[in-house]
């Protein structure tokens, strides 16, 4: 069976389940490694294999995901269909087998998986040859025309805010907790863009935040404020620092920022 | 017919064309070549076949042909230095991305409740991702109730895959070729386990005479001999 139970050290047991793209590729599994006739498939055995495997599944508490129940369904509606005795016909005219739509979608299946081992192979070759890559030196990049920081671009820098500032862990305790309402960091926010000249790095914008949710609810607030226009952004280059600024004019710098 | 490049021999033209693959990013076409050069188209495909077909002595890097066009890279034999230098490369694709993409190259342009269809599973998730590494694109949409977005491959899909274009992969009647032969394989293979089974039977009966006496007495015990 495709059930590999191993013992891990310290975590008990490590379940590994073959992983099957579907039913159609559990199926064709079981037919290749029963050794049987793909064109003649006996269907009573190869429906209580599948059954079987889904029950492992089940007991392993893996979710069985609805593909394999239909074809589970399909299975057993093949099964019952070949057990119940014909109608006498004449023999020359006998009714299309019941097996051979499935056996028409498993082999139709399987040329695309000769087709994706056959990509496999290839990828392991290129894989081994390096070409140039379009990536350059951020610093010859060419700037970024005004108008282009998308919502995209502003949750990169975020994470890379999360990632960098080491924000501390909320402590497990907190005798007063300080409100943080989004309405008094979108005035936070403009206070310290005011006293900084109108201009503050995105970097610089989250240095005071604290914690994860100041950092979240600083930057809802910068959204709010793009929303709103009291407030806009600008990126030098790719990848380079993204600049909040007070709006000067009309200029309308950001897309909208959709909630 | 442009001009032949004057006074500029197929030597010439071919260290140009080695020239220009070398700052390409992006695979070049004899044709691109040749408005840079200004030589002709052929000369400028002649001189890069040249340079495919190259002494691999010469040089730790090769041009390949791909996509349409002509590619430098770097030799197979020294991928484990360039990999140290470099870094690591992006993952490999999962089976089903393959699968996905299998499916649409051939049948493109297609939609998604196609490929769903052959593979028996959603195949949405991986579309996407596929969307975002640039292996696919979408083609439009089909005139069909709820106007599915049509998908096919990209010229980075060719790239990826080292393949000159969609010609390169096997047609349809060499595909179900494959897989009836595979089918007739297992058919005879279970033929020769059989044999073997018989065979294994028979020496479990009369052990052969370099077999240990200990091991001869596990092999009663039930145990086939796996030392054969």
């Amino acid at each position: 069976m495709a059930i590999d139970l191993r013992q891990e050290s310290s975590t008990g047991f490590q379940v590994r389940l073959q992983q099957f793209e579907g039913p159609l590729d559990l199926l064709l599994h079981l037919i290749r490694e029963q050794e049987l006739d793909i064109y003649d498939i006996p269907i009573a055995q190869v429906t209580d294999q599948y059954l079987l495997y889904l029950q492992r599944m089940e007991e392993l508490d893996l979710d069985i995901a609805g593909e394999f129940l239909v074809m589970a369904a399909t299975l057993i509606e093949l099964k019952s269909r070949m057990l119940l005795p014909r109608p006498p016909s004449p023999p020359e005219e006998e009714g299309p087998d019941p097996r051979a739509e499935l056996v028409e979608r498993l082999l139709e299946y399987e040329k695309y998986r000769e087709v994706a081992a056959l990509l496999r192979d290839q990828e392991e070759t290129c894989r081994l040859l390096y070409s140039r890559t379009v990536e350059v030196d951020p610093e010859e990049l060419p700037p970024v025309p005004s108008g282009t920081v998308t919502t995209a671009d502003l949750l990169a820098a975020l994470k890379r805010v999360l990632e960098r500032a080491e924000v501390e862990k909320e402590p497990a305790a907190v005798i007063p907790r300080r409100r943080i309402t989004l309405r008094l960091k979108m005035g936070e926010i403009l206070r310290r863009l005011k006293e900084s000249g109108g201009r503050l790095s995105f970097h610089d914008l989250f240095s005071s935040e604290r914690t994860r949710t100041e950092v979240v609810v600083a930057f809802l607030a910068l959204l709010e404020l793009l929303r709103q226009r009291k407030v806009d952004a600008q990126q030098e280059r790719c990848l380079g620092e993204i600049i909040i600024f007070e709006p000067a004019g009309e200029t309308v710098t950001l897309e909208a920022v959709s909630p | 017919m442009t001009s032949d490049g004057g006074s500029l021999s197929l030597d010439d033209i071919r260290r140009g064309v080695e020239c220009l693959l070398f700052v390409s990013p992006t695979p070049l076409t004899a044709r691109e070549m040749a408005l840079a050069l200004e030589v002709d188209e052929a000369l400028v495909e002649r001189a890069a076949r040249e340079l495919v077909s190259r002494d691999p002595s010469q040089s730790g890097l090769m041009v390949r042909e791909v996509a349409g066009g002509f590619q430098m890279a770097t030799r197979p034999d020294y991928a484990v230095a360039v990999a140290r230098f470099v870094g690591k490369r992006a993952q490999k694709l999962s089976r089903a991305a393959l699968e996905c993409l299998a499916i649409i190259a051939y049948n493109q342009p297609c939609t998604l409740p196609e490929v769903d269809a052959i593979r028996g599973v959603d195949s949405s998730g991986v579309a996407k991702s596929l969307l975002d590494k640039g292996l696919i694109r979408e083609l439009g949409r089909k005139d069909a109730p709820g106007r599915p977005v049509l998908y096919g491959t990209t010229e980075e899909f060719l790239v990826y895959f080292g393949l000159k274009s969609l010609d390169d992969l096997p047609d349809q009647a060499v595909l179900e070729q494959m897989v009836s032969e595979r089918a007739q394989a297992v058919l005879e293979e279970t033929e020769d386990a059989s044999v073997e089974d018989a065979r294994r039977m028979v020496e479990q009966v009369f052990p052969p005479d370099e077999q240990d006496p200990e091991d001869g007495a596990q092999a009663d015990a039930g145990e086939p001999l796996q030392s054969l």
